[in-house]
């Protein structure tokens, strides 16, 4: 017994003699020894990112011919000219108010039915299911799903009207309803993966906590609002900053379902900057919208690491 | 008022039953312990009578109410929790506030009674910090102010210091129990540690395979167990039990290895025998008087545990003086001298010794 520890000794003292002489040496001082684990995820960024995006940035200070060549410099001329354009700032505008309406109505009703799944209630697997279907439905699908509720005449919308006597929307004609079926069906979209994310968050939540706030005497309604709320914070603040990016990008629906109409009362920003250059084929008024996009963007998300990160870590 | 407990059970859906037909006065003021083994049950009921897990059968009545059908918060009661159930975002102060809030108290009761339980536990100065920048003692502690702050007078405990290292736990007994008794506040203290049940409790209650094995002071428990696993559940090391035979009307063979005189005359031809480590000997003895053979020895510094494997088979304890001399692989030979205090239990496990006008009630 008193023996092995000294002979194990000896062993492994013999093992790193010999793997001295075997081992490639690499020094984690070395220069170059970083480049080895940062290379490969920097060669596909740089190529796929970063050089598209200094390409769009230098295009959107030149103008363009019809192949996207650039011809004459003219700096921040690009810039000033949409930024002055009532066209181009209805587009933001419409941004904003679509990226407003998507990301409140997605997060409320999204933590309220992962909330209602979250209570053990006999068949709330089915509901569960039911709830986060739609993240398996594609954009194309849901798309034509919708303009076959929203249609004029045989629309499910249209024959419940009818039904009941109202007088029709015409949810896809009418600038003002457009932007509201565009909304609906993005919510739609979106609801399957936040009632997942966030369903998931709930039920992390350890129960003991409940248990403690129920023998306190703590109302369900104070439970949800004075612990699930500030348990799963840090999810909640991950899941509307993925449904805002997600929201400014918003491109194939809108294609789909009104092409940016009625009289662009739907044209956000990508779908308006898919046009200008592949309708019009001015590229260099479309990589300036671009770089202006990625600008809000990059606004956005800073801000929200800013001033809520700050307050949703405990 | 007493909280009473009247034929208790619990039975899931598949017809397992967890708690089988239990019945117990807890007085109003005292520390109550429930101890068994992991999975006899113990917390379920400890559950049961805050009202988070739903009663199947009989009654229990808190200061004369029937509280089968009242939700957790009617019950007036506290709980602390094995996790402490600490809200990870909330300062000291709001976890301990938390209850009194939500009771809607106004808010100079609230801010007297928190600074209050935090004096109580010594927390005072810790009052903003966040749980995750606590000890583990100090988050116990503010578990304990959160049930100290509220106005109930009966306090639920589950497990609340197995998640604290040995020596903290020691320093926690004393603590709580110091607080228990300041409070008056009557205490029903989950635990599966013996050790925990007997420095503290005013009764014990000893639950195993669902059901009652014996309710009692600790020293009725430790000196009158109602059967075998009682008496081998308290003590360290544990009681020996063996097995016996009628040699005549009060000397029994015990394992085939050493006799015993009773204090009692005994009818049953075999029966079984519980020694507690303390109450034998061990002698050195050469190959012919040998019963025994010394298989470990453990050093504890007042004194040394001696294990043993019978000739007969069958291990044995013994405590000896820290100086006395023994190593592994001797022969010895175990005597009891003075077996006023052996146990006896029939094949049943269930206890026959003669007591002299001490009850216990099984």
């Amino acid at each position: 017994m008193l023996k092995t520890p000294a002979t194990s000794e000896v062993a492994s003292e013999k093992k790193s003699v010999s793997k001295k002489k075997f081992v490639f040496r690499l020094n984690a001082n070395d220069k170059y020894f970083s480049m080895f684990f940062l290379g490969p995820s920097l060669l596909l960024l740089g190529l796929f990112v970063f050089y598209p995006l200094f390409k769009t940035l230098y295009i959107s200070m030149f103008l363009t011919d019809t192949f996207g060549n650039t011809t004459v410099f003219t700096g921040l001329q690009n810039y000033v000219n949409l930024i002055s354009s009532a066209d181009f700032m209805n587009s933001l505008f419409v941004t904003l108010i679509y990226v407003l309406a998507v990301t409140v109505l997605t997060i409320t009703m999204g933590l309220l039915l992962a909330n209602l799944a979250s209570k053990k209630l006999p068949g709330i697997g089915i509901f569960r299911t039911l709830y986060s279907m739609t993240m398996g439905v594609s954009v194309a699908v849901a798309a034509i799903f919708w303009l076959f509720m929203f249609n004029p005449s045989t629309g499910f919308f249209a024959l419940v009207s009818n039904a009941l006597k109202l007088t029709p929307i015409n949810w896809l004609t009418d600038p003002k309803n457009a932007m509201l079926a565009v909304i609906i069906t993005t919510v739609w979209m979106n609801l399957g993966f936040t009632f997942l994310i966030l369903l998931g968050s709930i039920e992390s939540v350890p129960r003991s906590l409940y248990e403690a706030a129920e023998v306190e005497g703590a109302s369900s309604s104070r439970q949800f609002f004075k612990i699930t709320l500030p348990m799963i914070s840090p999810t909640l603040f991950f899941v509307s900053t993925i449904t805002i990016i997600d929201a400014f990008k918003s491109f194939g629906l809108i294609d789909l379902i009104t092409k940016g109409g009625p009289t662009n009362a739907t044209n956000m920003l990508v779908y308006r900057i898919y046009k200008d250059a592949f309708y019009s084929g001015n590229y260099a008024k479309s990589s300036t919208e671009a770089i202006i996009l990625t600008v809000i963007i990059a606004f956005f998300t800073l801000i929200q690491f800013k001033f809520l990160e700050k307050k949703v870590n405990y | 008022m007493p909280t009473i407990l009247k034929n208790v059970s619990k039975e899931y859906a598949q017809g397992k039953k967890v708690l089988d037909n239990v019945s117990a006065e807890i007085k109003t003021g005292e520390f109550f312990v429930i101890v068994g083994p992991s999975g006899c049950g113990k917390s379920t009921l400890l559950r049961m009578i805050a009202g988070l897990t739903e009663i199947s059968d009989g009654t229990i009545k808190i200061e004369d109410r029937v509280v089968n059908d009242l939700p957790p918060k009617d019950r007036n009661l506290t709980m602390v929790f094995q996790s402490y159930a600490l809200f990870p975002f909330l300062s000291v102060w709001d976890n301990v506030a938390f209850g009194l809030k939500a009771r809607q108290n106004d808010a100079a009761k609230i801010k007297e009674r928190v600074d209050n339980a935090l004096k109580m536990v010594n927390l005072e100065e810790f009052s903003d910090r966040k749980p995750r920048e606590l000890s583990g003692g100090q988050r116990q502690r503010v578990a304990l102010a959160r049930a100290v702050a509220s106005d109930a007078k009966i306090c639920l405990m589950d497990e609340p210091l197995s998640n604290l290292d040995a020596q903290l736990r020691i320093k926690m007994h004393q603590e709580i129990y110091a607080l228990q008794r300041k409070l008056g506040l009557t205490l029903i203290y989950v635990t599966h540690d013996q050790v925990e049940a007997m420095t503290m409790a005013d009764h014990i209650m000893v639950l195993n395979d669902s059901k009652i094995q014996q309710v009692g002071t600790p020293t009725e428990i430790y000196n009158h167990p109602a059967n075998e696993f009682v008496a081998s559940f308290f003590g360290v090391p544990p009681i020996n039990l063996m097995n016996a035979k009628k040699v005549s009307e009060n000397i029994a063979l015990v394992n085939k290895d050493f006799e015993v005189e009773l204090a009692q005359t005994i009818e049953e031809e075999n029966f079984r025998i519980g020694i507690r480590p303390n109450q034998l000997q061990v002698n050195k003895a050469d190959e012919l008087h040998a019963n025994a053979t010394i298989k470990a020895v453990e050093f504890l510094g007042d004194e040394k545990i001696v294990h043993t494997e019978m000739n007969h088979g069958g291990v044995i304890s013994v405590i000896v003086a820290s100086e006395a001399v023994f190593d592994p692989f001797e022969s010895i030979e175990i005597t009891c001298d003075d077996s006023s205090k052996a146990l006896l239990f029939d094949l049943d496990g269930n206890n026959i010794t003669e007591t002299q006008g001490v009850a216990y009630n099984a």
